[in-house]
């Protein structure tokens, strides 16, 4: 566990660079760490990143491949084109939640 | 940790055409690409029935001579072997299997195998099966790239971890 000062506030950070306290989240703070990740957020990624963010808020975990199809209305080709190498992995990340813990 | 060490490319083989024969290879093919690592799939033998349109959303799990079969839930008093011979063993053992996977949110095979090739992973068949069950292109589901001899995979799979199930 770390900090680290990102978009003008410090936040609390695991080892893998995920986020370990949401409430220091906010908009700004995701586009930096996209940025970390070599990303421009659209409003295609940020679609992702609210849906995340909402369905953690219900559920307390991390949405699947699946619950991103059928739920967010994601489709897997435009998840994976808007987040090369690892989607929900990099998407998790740039929301501010912890890493996925699903197989699937 | 340095890049020697991290997997970049997996090519995974399944060749069984049980449920627990598919998923494994699904799985582990899916796990891949979310990690950013290139995944190709090759389906041989039985294993094939996974991405034959006629077969693939019929996949069933083996009931005869599986000894780690218990009721009433996977891990309950472990059932006789000679149960599983029962007509419609294995159609209640998989109706109940795909349950449980729909509440973790895996998808059933056709479904899964669209999902991976989305993914960016590439989905193969083997040439002496498809030869040895007389398969013809419009057989198989829309996702298989390529019907592949032995030689052929080997190309495609250098510099990949070779996972055989």
């Amino acid at each position: 566990m770390s900090q680290k000062q990102i978009a003008g506030v410090t936040i609390d950070v695991n080892d893998e660079g995920y986020m370990t306290n949401h409430a220091q989240w906010n908009r700004d703070v995701a586009a930096a760490l996209a940025k970390e990740e070599g990303i421009d957020l659209t409003e295609g990624h940020w679609k992702v990143l609210d849906f995340i963010d909402k369905d953690f808020k219900e559920k307390s975990a991390v949405p699947g491949m699946r619950r991103m199809n059928k739920v967010g209305g994601i489709e897997t080709k435009e998840l994976y084109s808007l987040f090369p190498n690892g989607p929900i992995k990099k998407a998790t990340k740039i929301a501010g939640y912890p890493k996925p813990v699903s197989c699937v | 940790m340095p890049d020697d060490d991290e997997i970049k490319k997996v090519s995974i083989i399944v060749s069984r055409g049980s449920l627990e024969g598919v998923y494994p290879g699904l799985i582990m093919a899916n796990g891949a690409r979310m990690k950013g690592i290139d995944a190709n799939l090759f389906f041989t033998f039985f294993g094939l029935h996974a991405i034959v349109k006629k077969k693939m959303n019929n996949i069933k799990i083996g009931t005869v001579g599986n000894p780690a079969l218990c009721v009433p839930t996977p891990m309950g008093v472990g059932m006789p072997t000679w149960l599983g011979a029962i007509p419609g063993m294995s159609w209640i053992a998989t109706a109940m299997m795909k349950k449980e996977m729909e509440k973790i949110d895996i998808p059933p095979v056709g479904e899964f195998v669209e999902m991976i090739h989305d993914a960016g992973g590439k989905i193969y068949a083997c040439k002496a099966t498809v030869d040895m069950f007389k398969l013809a292109p419009q057989d198989f589901c829309p996702q298989v790239d390529k019907v592949l001899t032995v030689g052929e995979f080997y190309e495609m799979s250098a510099g990949a971890q070779i996972i055989f199930t």
